[in-house]
């Protein structure tokens, strides 16, 4: 059978996270620092939302781009919150998760061997879903030396005749990165100025701490109209299982977005789009609320981190430390599993999220601080061993 | 709010050390702003969150809604006084709408709690009248949920 699977998919690796977690699900008792999704349950007024809408019967199709409602209540929020405006019934798409969201951008902007710039490390899927929609995945590495904030020098370099996409993450997974406006600001002239698109992945827009403001790129002078603003309610609200995600962009593209959405997906579940209309209308509390768990588990952590001798600057965003574990001798995946099957602990291998990764683990304060103390003992005692 | 409140309001057995690494404080900062708080009374005590079911001898909680007469001068003050200062009242709240005060009282059976009522409280001079209402169940207390509702089924691993 292997044969008749198509190339391009054939030749997409086998995700590194995947193989790490089939050997954390063999063992027990395993405290996991690896786990990519909040632990907070959604807030119970936007559970009661989808409740209420099962219960009144709304269990058809909506609208392909999602309910109208739904899309007044996007194009608020981001005007409100990011100070880009949108116009509701023709710039915004509801997709199933920002994930969908993505795919299908990059498949309604790739030809066959257009380049989509994306900073690696990454999350897991940018080089896969290029390489899908048949463009040419081409990386450029972040450093933590510069905070693994992108740099203009290094996104110059790359850039070809054929450059056609810059995907963007900020807060960026695995890194917990954050872009400044002073640091954005280079990187949307070289946009300007060799006519790239620009997709925008802002899930963690919400998790900034230290007080960071977070700026869109399509907040920027001349950007609006090259950007595809792509957010969703899984981290800030913690409603990753309710798989809801949405696109702001110019309508021309919009339109073509949409095209590929009603014949793959129709439309994201009815009931989750209700409760999603409940969390960008009235989620501000809660989402504070949860951001300032977070704040503290991070400060938490890093402080334990450097205290074992592990260096680790404080990341701005997200909710994941990207440790820097070089001066212990081994490499990250040696690292990732002695502490699993030596101290029962996981993280994530930084090789997990590109290559660029090697010499870093990813630890996610998405846990119970209780569970994190007791990790990062766990942790100092295995550091402590191979220092000596 | 103060985080460092919040926190303690959370949980006030969180170790000091633990405190400070969350505040990214040293752990001297900690104890003085915790000290300055408990001398301006902001702090009034720490208290452990009981479930009484869970005990073999059961507790009996009522909450008493009380009206009573103000006094020239005094309005509820002294009278509210004189009722929390019972070992047997947990908590007394003047309290506005259809009665005055909210008196919560703790005994070891109705029959106890039910003389505390008929005896101390209802022969208080300007107690006008009392009505008794009795905790069945606790679903939550002090923003401690008592019945869990959170599924630990996270993917152990997830990108």
């Amino acid at each position: 059978m292997e044969d008749k699977i198509a190339a391009h998919v054939r030749d997409i690796p086998r995700s590194g996270i995947r193989d790490f977690f089939e050997i954390v699900q063999s063992m027990h008792d395993v405290i996991s620092l690896g786990i990519g999704e909040p632990d907070f349950v959604t807030p119970w007024h936007i559970r009661e939302a989808a409740l209420f809408s099962l219960e009144k019967g709304r269990t058809g199709y909506t609208s392909n781009l999602g309910l109208p409602k739904l899309r007044e209540a996007v194009a608020g929020y981001v005007s409100r919150q990011f100070h880009v405006d949108y116009h509701a019934p023709s710039e915004v798409l509801v997709s199933v998760g920002v994930s969908e969201a993505i795919d299908i951008a990059l498949r309604a902007l790739i030809n066959p061997g257009d380049e989509v710039l994306f900073h690696e490390p990454c999350y897991v899927s940018y080089g896969p879903s290029i390489t899908l929609a048949h463009g040419k995945a081409v990386s450029i590495p972040v450093h933590g030396k510069d905070n693994f904030q992108l740099r203009a020098d290094e996104m110059a370099k790359r850039i070809t005749p054929k450059t056609k996409v810059l995907l963007l993450n900020f807060p960026t997974n695995p890194t917990g990165a954050t872009m400044p406006r002073e640091a954005l600001e280079p990187i949307a002239a070289l946009c300007q100025k060799h006519d790239l698109i620009v997709l925008s992945d802002e899930i963690y827009a919400e998790l900034t701490y230290d007080g960071a403001e977070h700026v869109s790129i399509a907040a920027l002078p001349g950007m609006r109209d090259r950007t595809v603003f792509l957010h969703g309610l899984s981290k800030g609200w913690a409603m990753t299982g309710f798989r809801i995600g949405y696109a702001c962009a110019p309508a021309p593209l919009i339109e073509a977005m949409m095209k590929i959405h009603q014949y793959a997906i129709l439309c994201a579940p009815t009931m989750t789009q209700y409760a999603a209309i409940e969390a960008l209308e009235h989620g501000d509390a809660a989402v504070a609320h949860m951001r300032e768990k977070y704040e503290l588990r991070r400060n938490y952590i890093v402080s334990a981190l450097n205290e074992m001798g592990i260096p680790c600057p404080t990341p701005r965003g997200a909710f994941y430390v990207f440790a820097d574990i070089r001066s212990t001798g081994l490499n990250s995946r040696e690292f990732s599993l002695r502490l699993l099957e030596e101290h029962k602990v996981a993280v994530v291998p930084g090789t997990a999220f590109g290559a660029d990764g090697e010499g870093f683990v990813r630890c996610s304060y998405a846990t119970s601080l209780e569970q994190i103390k007791i990790a990062l003992q766990r942790m100092a005692v295995f550091v402590a061993g191979l220092k000596h | 709010m103060e985080t460092l409140l919040r926190l303690l309001q959370q949980d006030s057995n969180t170790s000091r050390e633990d405190l400070a690494r969350q505040l990214s404080l040293p752990v001297g900062e900690v104890n003085s702003r915790i000290a300055a708080l408990e001398k301006e009374g902001v702090i009034r005590g720490y208290q452990a969150i009981v479930d009484c079911e869970r005990l073999d001898k059961n507790t009996v909680t009522a909450f008493i809604e009380v009206r009573i007469t103000p006094e020239r001068g005094g309005g509820f003050d002294r009278i509210a006084h004189r009722i929390a200062k019972f070992d047997q009242v947990v908590s007394c709240y003047l309290i506005s709408g259809g009665y005055d005060l909210l008196v919560v009282v703790q005994g070891g059976s109705l029959r106890e709690v039910a003389s505390f009522v008929s005896e101390k409280l209802s022969t208080i001079e300007s107690v006008i009248s009392t009505a008794t209402h009795f905790r069945l169940k606790t679903y939550k207390e002090n923003g401690a949920l008592f019945t869990s509702d959170v599924p630990e089924d996270r993917l152990p691993v997830s990108p």
